[in-house]
C-alpha cells in the first residue's frame, strides 16, 4: 500500500512503541535472570551469569519440564486426532448441526480456564472418582486444544478444493487411500500449525493444570508458581524462563521454515498464520 | 455463514439430556467417611508420606542447607516425603478433603472443620513417644481434641503480630490502632497490609474488644450479630488504607522488601526472614493482645500411608527437630525439651515466649467459628453467634 | 474413512470391507468421524459444566464446611441480593472490555504494517517477535510487572526524575498487566485477518482516490473487523477469568478471585458464580459468531 513519507512514519513509530511495550518487560525478565542478589531489587547491582547453569541443573525444574513436554506432547496428539476428524465432518459433509460443531468445539477455550478448571476437577473427582494425575491435565488440556487443530484443519479444507479427492475416487481409490494420498498431504501444514499451537498452549497453561494436577506432581508452570515468590534464588526461576523463551524459539522458527514453502499456494497465509492457527 | 439451523438449540438440548442423567451421578456419589475408630498402633511404614504444610513446616534443605529435617526422617524410617504448601486454612481442609493426603499442619480454624467432617483419625496419643513431653497448655484443646478423643501432635504455637518498618513507622507502634483507627490507619494509607484471610475478623473483634467494651465481646471467635457487624464495619474502614492483602507468607515479606507495605499484621515467621535479610523491621504484641495459631499434625481418615505420617508426627515433636522447625519458622515450640537443648535453643524459646504462660494467656487461639456461642458469659451463650460461612461471606464484601 | 484411521486395518480385504460400509453413506461417515470428538465435548465437558450446574444448588453444612448435596436456591439468592458480588460481575466485564479496546488499538499498527507494508523479510522477523512472547511464561511475566510495578521498582525508578509516579499496585495495574499479557492473541488474528485482504482491493480504493486513512476506515477496517472480534474472544474470556494478576498486582477482588476462594471453601458457591462468566461468554459468542468471527479464531 502506498503510504505518504508522514504516516509511514507515524506508523513505524507507532509499531517501534509496541515492540518496545512487548519487549522491555521481557529484558527486565532477563536482568531478574541475571540479578544476584537474595531480593531482587531495582536497579540490580551487578550482573551474574550463575543462575543459568543451576537453572539447568535444577532437578526439579528439569523433572517439571520433562513433565510439560510429555503433557504437551500427548495432548496435541489427542487434540490432533479429534481434531482432524471433527474438520473432515464439518468441511466435507453437510448434516443437521453442523453448525454447533464449530460452537462446540470453540466453547472450551472460550469460557475462562477457572471455570474449565473446576468443572473438570469436579467431574474427576466427585463423579469418577478419579485421582488426579498427569493423565488428568492431558485429557483436559486436549479439551481446549481441538479448537486450535479443528479451525486450522477446516480452514484448510475449506479452501482446498475437492476435485483432487473426487479425481483420486474416481480412479478407485479407497476413501482411506485418498485421505492418506490425497487429503493428509494437503492438510500436513496447516497440522504441523495447528498442532504447534496447541503444544504452546498446554505448555503455558496455569489455571486448568492447577485444577485438574495430581498431588506431588508438577508441570513447568507449576514449578514457576510455587517458586516465583520464594525469597531463595529468586534469579533462577527467571533464569528457568528465560531458557524456556530461548528453546520455544526453535518450534517458532521450525514453523516458520516448515510453512514457507506453500506460501505460493496458501497466498500469503504465511508464517503467522500457520504458526498461530489464524490461518483461513 | 448459514442460519438455517439454531446450533445452541442442538447443544443446550444435549446439555439437558446430561444434565438429568448427571444429576442421578452426582448425586450418587458421596463419599462415606471412613471409620472413626481410634488409631492404637504403629504399624509397619508404607516407604512415603503426603503431607499438607505450612511454608517452612517440612524442609528439606533446599532454602537453606542449615535447616533439613525432612532427610534424616527419610533415612531413618524410609519413608519418602512429598509436601504439598498449602496457604490458607481453606486450602488445607480443601486438599485433605481430596483423601490423596496422608496428613496435615492444621491450625485450630481448619482443625475443628476437619474433625467435625471426620476428615481425621482420632489417635491414642501414648503410642508416640514425645507426646509426654509436649508443653501441657496445647494438650486436649477444642483445637485439637473432641469428645475427650485426642487428633493429632501438636507443633508449635505463635502470635499474630504487628509487624512493621522502623524507618517509616515511627514512633513504634504499640497498638493494633496503627492498623485500625481511622486517623492512625490514614497515615500509612495504601501501604497497609492484611492477612488475606476471613479469620481476620478475629483481630478486629481482639481490637474492639479492648476499645469498645460496651460490645461485649469476649471470645473473638464467638460474635454475635451485634459484634460481628462492628467488627466488619471496622475492617470495612480499614479497607481504604490497605495496599495489599497478602494470602502467601513469602509475598508479604518481598511486599517489605519493595516497600509496598510498611505496617501490618504478620507471622513472627516474615519479621525472622527480613531481619536475617537486614531489613530494618520489627515487630510487637500490641497491648490488645491479638490472635495467633498453635498447629497440630492430624491423620487424615483415608491415610494411604497412615503408619509413616505417624512417624512423621512423633518425629516432628521430638526435641531435635522442634529446635529446628521453631527456629527456622520463628515459632514456640510444642516440646518444651526443646528449650533445654543448649543455649540457642532456650534463647529462641525466650523469643517466641514458649514457656511464657502470661504471654501464651494474650493470645485468642485461631478456631472454626461456629453458631453455639459456647457457654461463656460474653456473648450471652446461646447459638446466635456467627459462624464460618457468615465470616467468608463477610470477608468478600470486607475486600470488595 | 475416520475408522480406519483409528482401526488399522490388520489386511487390506478388512479395510477395504470397513470402506465399503461407508460407501454411499454419508450419514454413517459423518457419525464416525464426529462420534469421538463430539463424543468427548458433549459428554465429557458439557457434562461437566453440568455438575457444576447441579453442584451450585448445593450447600455447605455449617460446622464442618463439607459440601451437602440437597437442593437450594441460597447460593443464587447471595450472589443476586448481595452488592459486593454485582461491583465484582461489573468491574471485570469492564475491565475485560478495557483489556480488549487497548490490545485492539495496540495491535492494529503492528498488525497493519505487518501485513501490509513491511517487506517479505521483515515481516518474517516481526511476525517471529511477535510469537515469541506468547511462548514465554504467563507467570513469570506477571511475577515481573509485580516487581517493576512496586514502590521500589523499575517503573517508578524510571518515572521519578519526571517526578512522576508509576499506578503502583491497583486496578489500574491489572488493566495494564493484562493488556499486556493478552496482546499477542490480538494481534495475530488481526494480522491473519489484514493478509487475507487482496493488494488488489487497497490498489483499487486508492486508484478511485480514496487516500489512505479512508481506504483504511472504509476497506480495511470493515474488512478485518472479524478478525477484531476473533482476537477479542480471547482477550475478553482470558481477561475474565485470570485471578493470577488480579492476585499479585491488584487490591480488588475479580470473577475469578471469587471463584478461585470459594472453590477452595465453597464449592456450591464457586459454582454458582461460575454462571457469571459463563452467561457472559455464551452471549459474546452469539454475538462474535454473528460477525463472522468464528472463521478467524
Amino acid at each position: 500500500m502506498r503510504l505518504s513519507p508522514v504516516s509511514r512514519n507515524v506508523l513505524r513509530l507507532a509499531v517501534g512503541d509496541t515492540l518496545a511495550f512487548i519487549y522491555i518487560p521481557l529484558f527486565i525478565i532477563l536482568l531478574y535472570a541475571m540479578n544476584p542478589a537474595q531480593t531482587l531489587a531495582w536497579p540490580p547491582e551487578s550482573l551474574t551469569l550463575e543462575w543459568f547453569p543451576k537453572a539447568i541443573q535444577d532437578q526439579a525444574a528439569r523433572d517439571a519440564l520433562l513433565n510439560s513436554l510429555k503433557v504437551g506432547a500427548i495432548a496435541t496428539a489427542f487434540a490432533l486426532i479429534l481434531g482432524t476428524l471433527a474438520s473432515l465432518a464439518v468441511a466435507r459433509h453437510r448434516f443437521f448441526g453442523r453448525e454447533s460443531v464449530t460452537f462446540l468445539v470453540l466453547i472450551p477455550i472460550a469460557l475462562p480456564g477457572i471455570v474449565t478448571g473446576i468443572a473438570l476437577n469436579a467431574t474427576f473427582t466427585q463423579v469418577l472418582g478419579m485421582d488426579l494425575s498427569l493423565f488428568t491435565v492431558i485429557v483436559a488440556h486436549a479439551t481446549f486444544c481441538i479448537v486450535i487443530v479443528f479451525n486450522n484443519a477446516a480452514a484448510r479444507l475449506r479452501r482446498m478444493s475437492t476435485s483432487l479427492e473426487d479425481a483420486s475416487a474416481d480412479l478407485g481409490a479407497t476413501p482411506w487411500t485418498t485421505f492418506r494420498r490425497v487429503t493428509l498431504p494437503n492438510m500436513r501444514s496447516a497440522l504441523v500449525a495447528g498442532g504447534l499451537l496447541a503444544f504452546a498452549l498446554s505448555f503455558d497453561e496455569i489455571v486448568v493444570t492447577n485444577f485438574t494436577i495430581g498431588v506431588g506432581e508438577k508441570t513447568l508452570p507449576i514449578y514457576i508458581f510455587e517458586t516465583l515468590f520464594r525469597p531463595n534464588q529468586p534469579g533462577k526461576v527467571y533464569a528457568v524462563a528465560v531458557i524456556a523463551i530461548l528453546l520455544s524459539m526453535i518450534p517458532v522458527y521450525l514453523a516458520t521454515r516448515l510453512t514457507r514453502g506453500e506460501a505460493a499456494t496458501a497466498r500469503g497465509a504465511g508464517a503467522a498464520g500457520a504458526t498461530t492457527g489464524a490461518t483461513n | 455463514m448459514s442460519t438455517t439451523q439454531n446450533p445452541l438449540r442442538v447443544a443446550w438440548l444435549c446439555v439437558l439430556g446430561l444434565f438429568a442423567v448427571l444429576l442421578v451421578a452426582g448425586c450418587g456419589s458421596s463419599s462415606d467417611s471412613g471409620s472413626s475408630d481410634e488409631i492404637t498402633s504403629i504399624g509397619q511404614t508404607e516407604g512415603a508420606v503426603n503431607l499438607i504444610a505450612w511454608a517452612g513446616y517440612a524442609e528439606d534443605g533446599t532454602t537453606d542447607p542449615a535447616y533439613d529435617w525432612v532427610t534424616p526422617f527419610e533415612k531413618q524410617t524410609g519413608c519418602k516425603v512429598s509436601t504439598k504448601t498449602a496457604s490458607t486454612s481453606d486450602e488445607m481442609v480443601k486438599l485433605m478433603r481430596t483423601g490423596q493426603y496422608d496428613g496435615v499442619s492444621a491450625s485450630g480454624d481448619a482443625s475443628v472443620r476437619l474433625m467435625a467432617g471426620g476428615n481425621v483419625d482420632a489417635i491414642d496419643m501414648s503410642i508416640l513417644s514425645n507426646y509426654a513431653d509436649i508443653n501441657p497448655s496445647l494438650k486436649d484443646q477444642p483445637y485439637n481434641t473432641t469428645d475427650g478423643k485426642n487428633y493429632g501432635m501438636p507443633h508449635g504455637w505463635g502470635a499474630n503480630v504487628l509487624l512493621y518498618n522502623a524507618d517509616v513507622v515511627k514512633p513504634a507502634p504499640t497498638s493494633w490502632g496503627s492498623v485500625f483507627d481511622e486517623q492512625e490507619a490514614a497515615k500509612y494509607k495504601g501501604k497497609i497490609t492484611a492477612p488475606d484471610n476471613p479469620i481476620y475478623i478475629a483481630d478486629a473483634a481482639v481490637y474492639l474488644k479492648a476499645t469498645q467494651p460496651d460490645l461485649g465481646i469476649d471470645n473473638p471467635y464467638e460474635l454475635n450479630d451485634e459484634q460481628f457487624n462492628a467488627a466488619v464495619d471496622l475492617l470495612k474502614a480499614q479497607n481504604k488504607n490497605i495496599g495489599e492483602y497478602w494470602a502467601d507468607a513469602t509475598k508479604n515479606i518481598s511486599s517489605y522488601t519493595n516497600g509496598d507495605s510498611v505496617i501490618g499484621s504478620s507471622w513472627q515467621y516474615q519479621t525472622s526472614t527480613l531481619e536475617a535479610d537486614g531489613q530494618p523491621v520489627s515487630s510487637t504484641l500490641p497491648e490488645e493482645g491479638t490472635t495467633g495459631w498453635s498447629d497440630t499434625w492430624m491423620l487424615s481418615n483415608e491415610a494411604a500411608n497412615p503408619n509413616c505420617m505417624l512417624e512423621w508426627m512423633n518425629w516432628m515433636a521430638s526435641p531435635e527437630t522442634q529446635v529446628q522447625v521453631a527456629g527456622w519458622f520463628g515459632e514456640a515450640p510444642a516440646n518444651l525439651k526443646a528449650c533445654a537443648m543448649d543455649k540457642d535453643s532456650k534463647a529462641n524459646c525466650d523469643t517466641y515466649h514458649a514457656e511464657d504462660q502470661a504471654y501464651y494467656d494474650k493470645i485468642a487461639f485461631w478456631q472454626t467459628p461456629v453458631s453455639d456461642c459456647g457457654d461463656d458469659g460474653g456473648s450471652g451463650g446461646g447459638s446466635d453467634c456467627k459462624t464460618y460461612d457468615d465470616w467468608v461471606q463477610a470477608w468478600t464484601e470486607i475486600k470488595g | 474413512m475416520a475408522a480406519e484411521a483409528t482401526v488399522p486395518a490388520p489386511r487390506r480385504s478388512a479395510g477395504k470391507r470397513l470402506a465399503d460400509l461407508f460407501q454411499g453413506r454419508p450419514r454413517l461417515t459423518v457419525a464416525a468421524l464426529l462420534a469421538a470428538p463430539l463424543g468427548w465435548l458433549v459428554i465429557g465437558y458439557l457434562g461437566s459444566l453440568g455438575v457444576m450446574l447441579v453442584a451450585s444448588f448445593w450447600h455447605l453444612n455449617e460446622l464442618s464446611g463439607e459440601v451437602q448435596q440437597g437442593f437450594t436456591f441460597d447460593n443464587y439468592t447471595q450472589l443476586f441480593t448481595g452488592d459486593v458480588y454485582r461491583t465484582i460481575a461489573l468491574r471485570t466485564v469492564g475491565i475485560a472490555a478495557a483489556v480488549t479496546v487497548t490490545d485492539a488499538i495496540l495491535a492494529f499498527p503492528i498488525a497493519f504494517f505487518m501485513a501490509k507494508v513491511a517487506k517479505p523479510s521483515m515481516r518474517s522477523l516481526l511476525v517471529v517477535a511477535v510469537l515469541l512472547p506468547l511462548w514465554s511464561s504467563y507467570l513469570v511475566k506477571v511475577g515481573a510487572w509485580r516487581l517493576m510495578l512496586s514502590q521500589d521498582g523499575a517503573i517508578n525508578w524510571a518515572l521519578e526524575p519526571f517526578g512522576l509516579h508509576g499506578p503502583g499496585f491497583g486496578t489500574t495495574a491489572v488493566w495494564l498487566v493484562m493488556a499486556y499479557i493478552w496482546l499477542p492473541y490480538m494481534i495475530i488474528p488481526i494480522y491473519a485477518g489484514m493478509e487475507r485482504i487482496p493488494d488488489s482491493v487497497l490498489n483499487a480504493s486508492e486508484d478511485l482516490g480514496a487516500k489512505p486513512l479512508r481506504t483504511f476506515r472504509k476497506v480495511i477496517l470493515p474488512l478485518t473487523f472479524p478478525a477484531v472480534v476473533a482476537g477479542s474472544i480471547f482477550t475478553f474470556s482470558l481477561t475474565l477469568g485470570d485471578y493470577i494478576t488480579p492476585a499479585n498486582v491488584g487490591t480488588k477482588q475479580f470473577i475469578g478471585n471469587l471463584v478461585y476462594s470459594n472453590f477452595v471453601s465453597n464449592l456450591p458457591l464457586a459454582a454458582a458464580i461460575t454462571t457469571t462468566p459463563i452467561a457472559v461468554m455464551v452471549i459474546y459468542l452469539l454475538v462474535a459468531r454473528r460477525f463472522g468471527a468464528f472463521e478467524h479464531v
